[in-house]
């Protein structure tokens, strides 16, 4: 099995970053309507709420359905 | 009009005796997202919307007490129903694969990036290449455990969508995420007592 160096790389990246205060997928999920109105609105939602902002940056199906999402609002508003 | 509706309309007409009106143009509004959500991602019908938006609703109905009004009820709708279809598609396009098979794919024993058989580095390059990748080996085996390393191996290089691997070792999405979260944690912590930093470990593999 070869493993590409951009996987390799993404994982150390993932380790060494790892912070004690990350929240989970549930907790994501419960702030995910605010923090894409705040998007939505040109605000900094990132600043406003950093730890959504890791946890999308880090979880690959939260951060699928936060874009389908902010897909969704462009769209219909 | 659907979107002229204030959160409060929205719930009192939910709730009561006759909410057929609100449901319909709620239903119609979720179609609506997800046909767009959906449109060039994957091979999803008309019968596939109505039915994500179906079951969509009914977790609606289900969850309208949990709704803290920090945002549109619209926008809270529409996560659900995103939620409800992507859940449904991950599980579609995953569901051949084993994680055992997947796993096997990455556990031969032979964990040799590509960038150690690039014969245009130079030998002493490989040489630190190879004995950081021989470290970063022995501390996954000797800090994580098997549920960690099979949660790790599957989303991380398998690219398994977090819920479709928590399926199948009987967990949950969030729950594996915290699996992960304190893999991650072990291994920072012994890679970091190991004495290699993460500046030191990515340039090693630059190039």
């Amino acid at each position: 099995m070869i493993l590409e160096p951009t996987t390799l790389k993404r994982i150390v990246r993932s380790v060494l970053s790892t912070c004690p205060d990350e929240i989970g997928c549930d907790e994501c999920f419960e702030q995910l309507d605010r923090f894409v109105e705040l998007k939505l609105a040109g605000k900094n939602a990132a600043e406003a709420m950093p730890l959504v902002q890791d946890h999308l940056d880090r979880c690959p199906d939260c951060r699928e359905e936060f874009e389908a999402l902010l897909a969704v609002l462009r769209y219909m508003t | 009009m659907t979107e002229e509706r204030s959160n409060q309309e929205w719930l009192d007409a939910l709730r009561s005796p006759e909410p057929d009106e609100a449901l319909a143009e709620l239903r119609t509004l979720l179609v609506r997202g997800l046909r767009y959500a959906l449109a060039d991602r994957f091979n999803v019908t008309e019968d596939d919307l109505e039915d994500f938006a179906q079951n969509a609703l009914l977790r609606i109905l289900d969850n309208l007490h949990t709704f803290r009004g920090e945002s549109r009820f619209t926008t809270w709708a529409h996560k659900i129903a995103v939620r409800v279809a992507f859940t449904e598609l991950r599980r579609r396009r995953w569901q051949e694969v084993s994680l055992q098979d997947l796993i096997a794919r990455y556990d031969d024993g032979d964990f040799t990036p590509a960038a150690l058989t690039n014969h245009t580095a130079g030998p002493e390059r490989r040489t630190t290449q190879r004995l950081m990748l021989e470290t970063i080996q022995r501390i996954i085996a000797e800090e994580l455990t098997e549920r960690q390393r099979q949660a790790m191996t599957a989303v991380m290089m398998g690219g398994m969508p977090l819920e479709e691997v928590a399926r199948r070792m009987g967990t949950n999405r969030n729950a594996l995420y915290k699996l992960l979260h304190d893999a991650r944690q072990h291994l920072k912590k012994r890679l970091l007592a190991e004495g290699l930093t993460p500046q030191e470990v990515l340039a090693a593999f630059e190039g």
